[in-house]
């Protein structure tokens, strides 16, 4: 019974929002009602690995292609975030220092800085890496921080206790203290990195969902800017319940 | 010069909100080498924080602390210390985490040696078949010994114990503390330890001598109580003893003066560290005895 609940209950939520959607169809001349959508999109789902042209491909390789930029940027993001996390957590004077700026820069939008990376890089792949990197990093920044700061006491003591050399310390000691607050930094870095893709593959017009969405606007094929919103924001779900299983797993050691 | 000498120690905290908190003033003590010293205190007294200096963990205001003539900067190499909250590193195992210990003691150790020495100090406080076990899995009791192993296996001359069983059960507790006492004597060598507590019992169980220790703040260590009797000892033995209840008395008088007296006993105490006669301990009733334990 408790099983059926579960299944039953998110179907009501999804029932509902295709009524809402359905609804705003038959006001809005220019949205395509659900069944229509899926008229007209479903070959890129049917056929998710069929490639006819440069944006016209099954909606796993645009997918795929978004990820793969996704990953790579957001690698990048926490190649820089995560020893920056350590080292202003370890160091209050680093923090004081790092602090303002990094205040000012946390908030700027991707789309701010996707024409700097395009001037810096002259080309739109690394301009969209760049975008990526620089707006993902701020959580894992953050929160490796916070954990470091949060490290016990007992466990300093036990470092200074053995003597530990500073290496030791740090990847015995410091590392896995931390990696519970890392994980739940790079879970929201991994959300803000595919937030930002597809702002620059739009302003790019990179193949990629993103990509794919912004075409299919200028071309004026409606239903397909639906199925690509849908696919960003299925993946973006599929994302967060990955990390959030790895982060789980994580807290349970 | 005794092995560890204590000197004019204090120690203030300053809290954040700006107010200051004289924990120790002016503490004095020595330890021979070899001895096993208890520092007998209410909870609050500030004996942790006089462990921590002596220790090295932390840095006296005032004062000095030498060890073997050396001024104390720091843990020394040959010193371990068991917290009362075991301090174990909870994603390691047990080996892993008492590995971790002897691989900073001994780095020139092969690896197997490491593992070996580890496993064998388990095994010595009955831990062989939990080596693998995090300390999660472990009882608080488990937990201790893992701590007292990971503590022997350094092969330290000098221990400190800050209330290591004080987060224990009574029955867990006794045994851990019979542990203890033969760990030291079939150590080999002449182990000096520095044992912070809040049980009479306890220190009557191990300690050569106890030094009582007045509540904070500004707290100060009184006469030292010496205990002449052989070792091991045993709790059921200490309860009928003539010279057990003698020290026991002595102890809990010195603890429940009043704060002046205490000073005074003090500075007299401390010029004869070590020597003060039983017999000279005041008559107190076996019911405050009692009181005063708990």
């Amino acid at each position: 019974m408790k099983r059926l609940l579960n299944l039953l209950l998110p179907l009501i939520g999804v029932l509902f929002a295709l009524i809402v959607w359905w609804a705003a169809s038959t006001m809005v001349t220019d949205l395509p009602s659900p069944m229509r959508t899926w008229e007209e999109s479903k070959i890129y789902i049917l056929k998710p690995l069929e490639k006819r042209g440069e944006m016209d491909q099954g909606i796993a390789l645009l997918a795929f292609y978004s990820l793969m930029r996704v990953a790579r940027g957001f690698l990048l993001g926490i190649a820089i975030a995560t020893p920056l996390g350590f080292l202003l957590g370890m160091s209050k004077t680093l923090t004081r220092i790092f602090d303002p700026i990094m205040q000012v820069l946390r908030p700027i939008s991707p789309l701010a800085w996707l024409p700097l990376g395009l001037i810096i890089f002259q080309k739109s792949e690394p301009a969209a890496l760049f975008a990526i990197a620089v707006c993902s990093m701020w959580p894992t920044v953050i929160n490796t921080m916070a954990g470091v700061r949060a490290i016990p006491q007992d466990y300093w003591n036990v470092a200074k206790v053995l003597r530990l050399s500073p290496v030791t310390t740090f990847a015995k000691v410091v590392v896995p203290a931390t990696l519970p607050y890392m994980f739940t930094g790079f879970r929201l870095s991994l959300g803000i990195a595919w937030l930002v893709i597809v702002a620059s593959e739009m302003l790019t017009g990179t193949p990629g969902v993103g990509g794919f969405l912004w075409q299919e606007y200028n071309s004026l094929i409606y239903a397909h800017i639906l199925l690509a919103i849908l696919t960003i924001g299925v993946v973006g779900f599929v994302l967060d319940r990955l990390m959030g299983l790895a982060e789980a797993r994580l807290r349970a050691l | 010069m005794a092995f560890i000498e204590v000197t004019g120690v204090a120690k203030t905290f300053v809290t954040s909100g700006g107010s200051s908190r004289e924990v120790l003033s002016d503490v004095s003590l020595s330890v021979e080498r070899g001895e096993f010293v208890s520092i007998l205190g209410t909870m609050g007294c500030g004996k942790s924080t006089l462990l921590k200096i002596v220790a090295g963990l932390i840095a006296p205001d005032a004062g000095r602390v030498t060890i073997d003539g050396e001024v104390v900067r720091g843990v020394r190499p040959s010193a371990a210390i068991v917290f009362q909250n075991y301090s174990l590193l909870p994603w390691f195992s047990a080996l892993e985490n008492v590995r971790l210990a002897v691989g900073a003691a001994f780095p020139d150790w092969p690896r197997d040696r490491q593992r070996q020495q580890a496993v064998q100090h388990l095994e010595s406080v009955g831990l062989g078949h939990a080596v693998d076990r995090r300390p999660g899995q472990l009882s608080g009791g488990m937990r201790q010994r893992v701590a007292i192993a990971r503590a022997f296996a350094i092969e330290p001359e000098l221990l400190f114990l800050d209330e290591p069983f004080g987060a224990l059960d009574a029955l867990t507790r006794d045994s851990l503390q019979q542990e203890l006492a033969r760990l030291c004597s079939v150590a080999g060598r002449p182990i000096t330890t520095l044992m912070i507590t809040n049980s009479v019992e306890e220190a009557l169980l191990l300690s050569d001598r106890i030094l009582p220790m007045t509540a904070g703040p500004r707290a100060t260590l009184g006469a030292a109580v010496a205990v002449e009797l052989a070792k091991p000892r045993s709790a059921s033995e200490l309860l009928h003893d003539d010279h057990a209840a003698g020290v026991r008395a002595c102890v809990i008088a010195t603890l429940t003066e009043d704060l002046a007296r205490s000073r005074s006993v003090t500075r007299r105490g401390l010029q004869q560290a070590g020597s003060v006669r039983l017999t000279d301990a005041p008559a107190v009733k076996p019911t405050l005895a009692a009181e005063g334990e708990g």
